[in-house]
């Protein structure tokens, strides 16, 4: 057909699939470490994770987060610490979402949901209190009026903890270096990381806590164990 | 044969209200359509870009052209300070009225074969299903379309500003240089219907398929008169002025509120009008086949889905070609469809004398090919040697 074949290309577009969406109705799927609105965590037992070390405030490169730390009344402590956070405030109009707040938490209270849909209208309300961050007795994170949550939106809500580990290690992938939280229990790691799930590195918490990681491995520091599995499969 | 039998009789106010009732359905007729053709438009070329489209307004997003309407109306209207103001204002009525009125020599429908003559009968009078039937029908016609070249000249020397008058020099040198390929290519439709009017010319194509003028005279005509009536309705790939990238938006650029709806309104009149033209010319307009029940009805039937094949094929085209670039353009319509209506003209010429004449028709048809294929080669011969000429011209002193 030659100077005709383009208007086959553009006819057989009608009866392929779609790549837009219609939005607001309908939502692609998140990723699984999508940096959203803030969750402020708590232990299983219903206490608090945070400390009030203002370390999250401090790192904020939007200088967004307003802490302050108080020392726990003794007969009814909030945290598990000395001292925990009595006033915690985000501020959402200037919140860049790079997620510094939550590597540099010492104590996994801080960490993100998937949700970026919340249009408040006033600025009152693009500031986040504790009371509004603070994730409820059932340890999903609180829904305000103006947050567009979806089905799947408040898992994972600590999956950055759970991909890599709190102190940043690529060696201590796949091992529970995480507390526990309200509502789930001390979450088993995300796998798959390093490709096939099959292979990703045993996730025993008591061997884990025993001792050193790298002891008896053949493997060095900062390198996947995984890696050289894979390139032995391969 | 003669006009419109409603005016066999004398003109009395029955045959006044007749007129001007069928004016204001033809003008209801080609604003519905222009709704529906914008909506169209926008859900086809959505599919073809694998989007979706306009889904907001009403179901299947069907309203949107209606938002839209009502959004620009209540926009602010406004006007460059070097804008010469009442031919601004003037420019966009000139580009919807000659859509309008080309529209009124368009036949919908009626009952051509079997002798009739296309007439219906209603509250004891008979008429065409056409608002006017001017017997220099296509005469009205190429006249309009050259109307429609004012209104876009205006628009851009009026506002006072470089894009839109850059805009619409090219668009007044491409509807000029395109009006005569589509004239040309009409003279053959005319030469076999033997009148201007459209309602002969539709009366004389009501026989079989074979009667059709695209098919009597070869296709030829009509491959020209396409391509002419695209670059004609400044669509892609002729859209030159509009051109986004270059021009902004060509000759309304300056234009907002309902003033630029107008323009807007216009080019889809336009489409639908020369769609409907090219069925009327080409494809027998409201002739088909009757399956069952009145035939009057499938007449309007055949005529729309004819009309819709070719709105269907203006999206595709905008779907698929990119723009043609200026000297292409010219090139295309100046040496090649210009000289190619000609010769094809000479051709059904020489075979319409034959037929008075009575010589053969093949040995006619092959020594007029034959003519017309060393013209062929002679023109394009000249033009070969006129560019080489022109090149050396430029560059030879400098290679030498």
């Amino acid at each position: 057909m030659g100077y005709f074949d383009g208007f086959l290309v553009t006819l057989k577009q009608i009866f392929s699939d779609r790549v837009t969406s219609e939005y607001p109705k309908e939502k692609r799927p998140k990723p699984l470490r999508h940096h959203g609105r803030h969750v402020l965590n708590r232990y299983e037992d219903g206490m608090e994770k945070c400390i009030g070390c203002e370390l999250c405030a401090g790192v904020c490169p939007a200088r967004c987060i307003y802490v302050r730390g108080a020392d726990n009344p003794p007969e009814a402590p909030v945290s598990p610490g000395e001292r925990w956070g009595f006033v915690y405030e985000i501020n959402y109009l200037r919140c860049i979402h790079c997620d510094l707040c939550v590597e540099a938490c010492p104590t996994e209270a801080i960490t993100e949901s998937k949700l970026f849909e919340f249009s408040f209208t006033n600025r009152e309300d693009a500031i986040y209190t504790r009371s509004e961050l603070l994730v409820g007795d059932d340890g999903k994170p609180k829904k305000l009026p103006w947050e567009d949550w979806r089905g799947g939106d408040d898992d994972h809500t600590s999956a950055w903890m759970r991909a890599t580990s709190p102190n940043g290690q690529a060696a201590y992938e796949g091992r529970v270096q995480w507390s526990g939280e309200l509502g789930y229990g001390v979450r088993a790691p995300e796998a798959g990381q390093s490709g096939d799930p099959e292979l990703a590195p045993p996730t025993d918490v008591e061997a884990t806590a025993k001792g050193p990681l790298y002891a008896g491995s053949d493997t060095a520091p900062g390198e996947r164990a995984s890696d050289h599995r894979h390139v032995e499969a391969s | 044969m003669s006009g419109d039998p409603l005016f066999a009789g004398g003109v009395d106010w029955v045959v006044v209200a007749f007129v001007v009732v069928k004016a204001l359905i033809g003008f209801t007729i080609v604003m519905v359509g222009v709704i529906f053709m914008i909506w169209f438009e926008r859900k086809v070329i959505a599919d073809m870009q694998n989007r979706i489209g306009p889904n907001r307004a009403g179901r299947w997003g069907l309203a949107q052209t209606l938002a839209d309407g009502i959004k620009l109306i209540f926009k602010e209207d406004l006007w460059p300070d070097k804008a010469d103001k009442p031919v601004f204002r003037l420019a966009p009525y000139l580009s919807v009225a000659p859509a309008f009125l080309t529209f009124t020599i368009v036949p919908i429908g009626g009952v051509f074969s079997g002798g009739n003559d296309g007439a219906v009968e209603l509250f004891g009078r008979r008429t065409w299903l056409q608002v006017a039937d001017p017997p220099v029908g296509v005469l009205f016609l190429l006249a309009m379309s050259s109307i429609a070249v004012y209104g876009i000249m205006l628009a851009g020397w009026s506002s006072g500003s470089k894009y839109p008058l850059l805009g619409s020099v090219r668009a007044s040198a491409q509807m000029v240089s395109y009006e005569a390929a589509l004239g040309l290519s009409v003279v053959a439709v005319v030469l076999l219907s033997g009148s201007l009017s459209t309602h002969d010319i539709v009366a004389a194509q009501a026989g079989s398929i074979l009667d059709w003028n695209v098919i009597a005279t070869a296709g030829v005509p009509f491959a020209i008169f396409c391509v002419a009536a695209t670059a004609e309705l400044n669509r892609p790939p002729f859209d030159l002025v509009e051109a986004e990238q270059e021009l902004v938006g060509g000759f309304h650029t300056e234009y907002s509120s309902i003033r630029f709806g107008m323009f807007y309104l216009a080019e889809f009149m336009n489409t639908i009008t020369m769609s409907a033209i090219i069925v009327t010319l080409f494809l027998g307009g409201p002739a088909g086949p009757v399956l069952f029940g009145p035939p009057l009805i499938w007449g309007i039937l055949w005529f729309t889905l004819k009309v819709l094949v070719f709105l269907f094929t203006f999206v595709w085209l905008r779907a698929t070609l990119p723009r043609y670039r200026y000297d292409q353009l010219m090139d295309l319509g100046w040496k090649r469809l210009i000289p190619l209506a000609l010769g094809w003209l000479l051709v059904i010429g020489a075979q319409r004398i034959g037929l008075d004449r009575g010589w053969d028709r093949f040995v006619t048809g092959a020594a007029s090919l034959v003519v017309l294929t060393l013209a062929a080669v002679a023109l394009f011969g000249a033009i070969r040697v006129a560019e080489r000429r022109r090149q050396s011209d430029q560059f030879g002193e400098v290679v030498a």
